[in-house]
Parts: structure tokens; sequence; C-alpha cells
């Protein structure tokens, strides 16, 4: 089972890798944020995974946060590229 | 003994095809041509990779706290994913980035126009 | 009713996620959830929204449908992926939708956005249609064709909508 957690460690690590080459090299600003999106969401897969890997389960509970902070980190740039900041409720530029 | 190895073989036919999702949508976000045709790509890898991988750690480890943690985290990005791709995608819209083929019925400006609210 | 319903809930995701039952965690996880509920009730979230119990039979027959459509769906972009032409014909187009309620709406949005190959981009308010982006002709076809609409109407669980509910727009 450990070769398959590796294999699973591995294949992340390919996605990331791919996923961080697109944040590069993304033309717009939305490209960028979706390779960062899923970066993120790799992450957490890899936190998974290590715990796992590892034999330390307790991993989990910083993937969980993780997932949190990703959706809220995204919200975020989103707005501030919007409106050039995070304060505004919502009007028109 | 048999089901230990059945288990086993699920799990490991989970993360194995989670893996290969993942590589799948990270390929595909270096292969399309714009922002829109990206996003389908990384659902790919965001919702089904992903899930596939987590459910496959919740087979291998059984009945306990481990598995209700992992079933928690990914309901949690499948009720997450789609949200963080519609901002995505409504701000993509909205910076009046140019869709390839867009169809006359729902011109990027004027559906944003209405749309907004 | 709802208020025990929510409190249970909130407890039962308490013991998951701590793992540690001596006493003093577990009152002081009842008092919280306790609080959050009796919160809930006065604030007002603890309704057919903020805890959506009735939905949860019809979601038990919902959601397998989904996944399936999810597997077929990835496979279809899984196969364009790998393709080395990538035969993409993306579209946006306007889509008519028959939810009423909120829940029936995010749903059905997400519902497309989970699929992969499609994704909802605005919902329009005024003429009830969602804008959304397929990755190929033959996605932005499954999604006119209605039939998950259908089954999101299904879930949403009310009589299917007068005339005069659409004209109010």
């Amino acid at each position: 089972m450990t070769y398959v957690f590796l294999a699973g460690l591995l294949a992340v690590l390919v996605g990331l890798a791919l996923f961080i080459a697109r944040a590069l090299k993304g033309p717009t600003i939305f490209d960028r944020l979706v390779a960062a999106n899923s970066v993120g969401v790799a992450a957490i897969v890899f936190l998974a995974l290590f715990g796992f890997f590892t034999g330390r389960p307790e991993f989990l509970d910083i993937g969980l946060t993780y997932a949190l902070l990703n959706i809220v980190g995204v919200f975020a740039v989103l707005k501030f590229f919007r409106y050039g900041g995070l304060g505004s409720a919502g009007e028109e530029p | 003994m048999i089901l230990d190895l059945f288990r086993d073989l699920v799990a490991a036919a989970l993360i194995i095809g989670g893996g290969f999702f993942v590589i799948l949508g990270a390929l595909g976000i270096n292969r399309m041509p714009d922002v829109f045709t990206r996003l389908h790509a990384v659902s790919l890898s965001d919702t089904i990779g992903a899930s596939l991988i987590l459910l496959g750690l919740a087979v291998e480890s059984g009945w306990n706290l481990v598995t209700a943690r992992l079933v928690i985290l990914v309901l949690f990005l499948l009720f997450a994913g789609p949200m963080a791709t519609h901002a995505v995608i409504r701000a993509a819209l909205h910076a009046k980035l140019k869709p390839l083929g867009a169809d006359e019925s729902a011109e990027p400006g004027s559906a944003v126009e209405k749309g907004a609210s | 009713m709802r208020l025990a319903a929510m409190f249970l809930v909130l407890f039962g995701f308490w013991l998951l996620l701590s793992g540690h039952y001596t006493p003093f965690l577990m009152i002081s996880g009842a008092a919280v959830s306790l609080i959050v509920a009796l919160l809930g009730f006065r604030v007002g979230y603890l309704d057919e929204e903020g805890l959506p119990l009735e939905r949860i039979p019809a979601g038990l027959r919902y959601w397998p449908w989904l996944v399936k459509e999810m597997a077929k769906s990835t496979l279809d972009v899984a196969r364009i992926v790998l393709n080395p032409r990538l035969p993409i014909s993306p579209r946006l187009f306007r889509t008519r939708i028959s939810q009423e309620t909120d829940i029936g709406l995010v749903t059905y949005a997400s519902s497309i956005t989970l699929t992969p190959g499609t994704i909802t981009a605005i919902y329009d308010r005024e003429d009830r249609e969602f804008v959304v982006h397929a990755l190929t002709e033959a996605g932005a076809e499954g999604v006119r064709e209605g039939t998950m609409d259908r089954k999101v109407r299904q879930f949403e669980g009310r009589a299917p909508h007068k005339p005069a509910a659409g004209a109010r727009a």
C-alpha cells in the first residue's frame, strides 16, 4: 500500500509542476488565479496522501484548514482585482 | 483476510485513478487555448481527481474518525469548487474577456450588463 | 424541532472533528452547539434554506444520478484532453431555468458547474435564464436538452410553477 501512496504523491507532484508552469506563463490574471486555486487543491490532496504515507493522518486537519483558506483566498483576490480593495460593499467602481 | 485484500485493491484503484485525473487536468490547463476552456480542464483535476484520491484514502482507513474527516473534506470540495469556478468565470466575463465561439444571444458584454445585480 | 435537529447536527460535527472524548470537551461542545443553535433561532438561519432537512430524501435520489452524469462527462473531457488534435468547440449560450426556490437555483447552477465540460457563468434574474459556457457542442446540447433541469425540479419538490410566476419577472 505504501507504493500506492507513493504513486499518488508522485502524480500530484507532476500535477503541481504543470499547474505552476501555467501560473507562471498564464497571460491573464485569471489564468494565474485558476492555476493557483488548483495548486491549493493539489496541496490539500498532497497533505492527505503524505499523512497516510508517513502513518500520521493528523495532517488531514491541516488539509481541512487549507481548503477553507483556499476558497476564501480566491474570492478575496477576485474582489481585490475588481474593486481595487477589499473594503467596498460591492458598488460599481 | 480476503476482505482486506479487496479493500486495498479498491483503494489503490481509486488513488491511482485520481492521480491520473489530476495529471490529466494539469495537462489540460496547459493545452487549452483560453481561460474559459482552461476552467473546464481544471474541473477534471480539482473535483474529480481530488475526490477520487480522498475517497480512496477513506476506503483504505476503514471506519473511524479519519474517514469522517475525509468525507467532510470531499463534501466541502464538492460544494466550494463550483463557487470558485463560477466566481472566476463571472469575473473574467466582467473584465470583457471574449471567449472563443460565443454566439449572438449571449454576447459577453450585454450578458454581463443584464446579469449584474 | 428544527432547533433540536440543528443542535444534533452541530454536536455530531463537533464529536467527529474533535476525537477527544473527555467530559470537559464533551460539555463545552454541547454548550457551544446549543448557543449556535439558539443564535440561529434568533438570527433566522434556522429555516428551510439554512437546514434543508426536507430535501434529504430527494437529495438521496438526486445525488447518485448526478454522480453518474459527472462520470460520463468526465470521460468525455478526458478523451478531449488526451486527443492530440484537441477537438473543442467552445460555446457560450443561454438556457431556460424552471426552478423557483433559491435552493433549486443553486443546486442547478452547481450541478452544471460540477459536471466537467459545462460551467454556469451568469444567472439572469429578469429573463430566468442561465448563461452557460460549454467546452463542446455536444456538452451544450446536453444542457439545452433539459434532463438535469427536470431532475433538479423533482429534487426541489414544489408543484410545477404557474405561467404567472414566470411572467412576474
